[in-house]
């Protein structure tokens, strides 16, 4: 039944938006490909250039006109950077008839507003209550299946999570499943909310990676390290990397367990692009399962953006969407090559992944969404600007 | 009619805004991306953005010269800048070709004309708005250009002749006359300009 409202609201938003197109009517606009136009010439390209131009020297020492290069990449960055833009959700080409998806609204007509009021009352009206109805069923089941024998609780883990897919109305397709991961291995995604948890392990058994919680979600984690091994770690202990790849090692050792799911980006990006993969998970050096996840906006935004909206704001707004829609892509292992060092091997998985999904592949820290970059990359655009003078000194 | 969402907070309305905007930049789409952007920016939602909301920018952190860029947006002696005030500064950037359509000959010299894309600059130097880069000046900002990787020898060096080059009236110092003279074989409107796609 569900599946039948979403296409009658595609279809009716397609229909508005030819309407007024029709009408020259200022519509939403997409803002996903940029604002401006930027140059990809480096530091040292345009300022030669801009020397040569103008003094007609090129490689000659400090010129006044050096700091435009400087200005025009800063105030170029103020208009447009591709690092904050990943941390808020994506904007939308045409609208979803969701007010949280709504950055740009203009008053269009009646008849859209009319069919936005019929879609709050059959998103909270219908589908939610629907949805809740899920949630006994997922706690009961997680309760009891401590006490259950391995053999089952694969099964009795496969049918929790898929519970939870229908609590959430996912529509997952899987692709390549011939490449889903097995024991001993390592499995990596891109990050973009706990729900690609969810969607992973609802098609595969895998051991978790994450730091133990208090509240609801402690509660949950230890009821599952009951039914099978997962690796939960002490805050303090995340710090002492060595103690973390040690406990990893050996549970990849044993064939017998369950591969680990892992997200090296270590925090949830809004699923334009893959930013940086921390290398402590390639430096294990065994088979990594590369997996793309990359949701469909347009039934509902899965981006938790965690200094917005807490777990059970961002719960609420994933059963009262239209659906959660998604690919998901099991790409061919990958295992560390000869000479290839730790984050040479993460960039190749990165862009692996990057390139399946069709999303940008960044060399930005995820981490940069709470701290603030490390001076180094400021004293490496020093350094690149002195060779530039120096340089034209010996020339 | 309806507002938009974040005008609750911003008590302003809309429409109001595009239309003293629109003296500035002309492009309505331009207008509201740079209103989308500077709400992105603004985390404390207050219709203003402090020096913190830039530094956010990892890009413009990165910067050497990301703090005099960032001054630049702010009049003197004030630490929040409104929206009206980040695309006065942000008009300097506009292309010349884009005067061609907003022929206005009461509007006076348009912010993005090449005298003030060279004043823009000028600023950067002139910390002091003394309307002269003296020597200690250029050498802060050479110094910020090229962090610990050059001596203070050299660098002053550089910066001794640099002024030679460009001081005419040997008060040690370059004025904004003297600047506009050793920059006018530069393409300073293509170098100083930010196209947008749309």
């Amino acid at each position: 039944m569900s599946w039948c409202c979403f296409f009658c609201l595609q279809w009716a938003t397609l229909r508005m938006e030819r309407g007024a197109k029709e009408k020259n009517q200022q519509l939403y606009k997409p803002y996903s490909n940029g604002i401006i136009a930027k140059e990809p010439a480096s530091l040292e390209q345009e300022i030669q250039e801009m020397r040569r131009s103008g003094s007609g020297l090129g490689g000659a020492e400090f010129d006044m006109s050096d700091i435009f290069y400087f200005c025009r990449r800063g105030v170029e960055s103020i208009v447009d950077d591709e690092v904050t833009k990943r941390f808020t959700a994506e904007e939308l080409e045409s609208w979803n008839l969701l007010t949280r998806s709504n950055y740009n609204f203009h008053h269009i007509s009646t008849r859209l507003t009319v069919l936005w009021g019929l879609g709050v009352l059959i998103r909270y009206g219908i589908l939610l209550p629907l949805r809740y109805t899920n949630i006994p069923g997922v706690v009961t089941v997680l309760c009891f299946s401590g006490r259950m024998k391995s053999f089952l609780s694969e099964k009795v883990h496969l049918m929790c999570y898929r519970i939870c897919v229908r609590a959430l109305t996912a529509i997952i397709t899987y692709h390549d499943s011939e490449n889903k991961p097995k024991n001993g291995g390592i499995c990596v995604a891109n990050h973009t909310s706990p729900i690609d948890v969810i969607i992973l392990a609802s098609d595969g058994c895998y051991a978790m990676v994450g730091q133990v919680h208090g509240g609801l979600m402690g509660v949950i984690q230890r009821a599952m390290v009951k039914a099978c091994p997962h690796i939960w770690f002490e805050r303090s202990e995340v710090k002492d990397r060595h103690l973390v790849a040690k406990r990893l090692s050996d549970h990849v050792a044993d064939k017998s367990k369950l591969p680990i799911l892992i997200f090296p980006e270590g925090t949830c990006i809004n699923n334009t692009s893959v930013m940086m993969f921390k290398k402590g998970s390639f430096e294990i050096g065994c088979t990594v399962y590369p997996v793309a996840i990359k949701y469909d906006p347009r039934f509902g935004e899965a981006f938790w953006n965690s200094s917005k909206f807490g777990m059970v704001n961002y719960l609420l707004h994933m059963m009262s969407s239209w659906a959660i829609v998604c690919s998901v892509w099991y790409l061919p292992p990958m295992s560390r090559e000869e000479g290839e060092d730790a984050v040479q091997f993460a960039n190749r998985v990165k862009a692996a992944i990057a390139r399946k999904g069709g999303l940008a592949d960044l060399l930005w820290d995820g981490g940069l969404k709470r701290e603030k970059v490390k001076e180094v990359f400021k004293e490496e655009q020093q350094k690149l600007y002195s060779k530039v003078l120096v340089g034209g000194e010996e020339d | 009619r309806w507002r938009l969402f974040s005008d609750l907070l911003y008590k302003h309305n809309f429409s109001e805004i595009i239309q003293r905007a629109s003296k500035i930049f002309v492009s309505h789409s331009q207008i509201t991306r740079l209103y989308s952007r500077f709400h992105s920016l603004d985390k404390g939602e207050n219709g203003a953005l402090s020096r913190e909301d830039f530094q956010r920018i990892p890009e413009l952190a990165i910067n050497p010269l990301g703090d005099r860029i960032i001054n630049a947006f702010f009049p003197e002696g004030e630490d929040q800048v409104n929206f009206r005030g980040f695309m006065r500064t942000l008009a300097h950037f506009r292309p010349v070709e884009d005067n061609e359509k907003n022929k206005d000959p009461s509007a006076g010299e348009p912010l993005n004309s090449r005298n003030n894309k060279l004043l823009f600059a000028f600023r950067l130097y002139d910390l002091d708005r003394d309307d002269k880069i003296s020597r200690d000046e250029l050498l802060q900002v050479l110094r910020m250009m090229v962090g610990v990787n050059i001596s203070d020898e050299q660098l002053g060096s550089i910066a001794d002749r640099t002024i030679q080059e460009a001081d005419t009236n040997g008060d040690m110092c370059i004025s904004f006359s003297e600047f506009i003279k050793v920059l006018e074989k530069v393409d300073v409107e293509q170098k100083m300009s930010i196209r947008f796609l749309h």
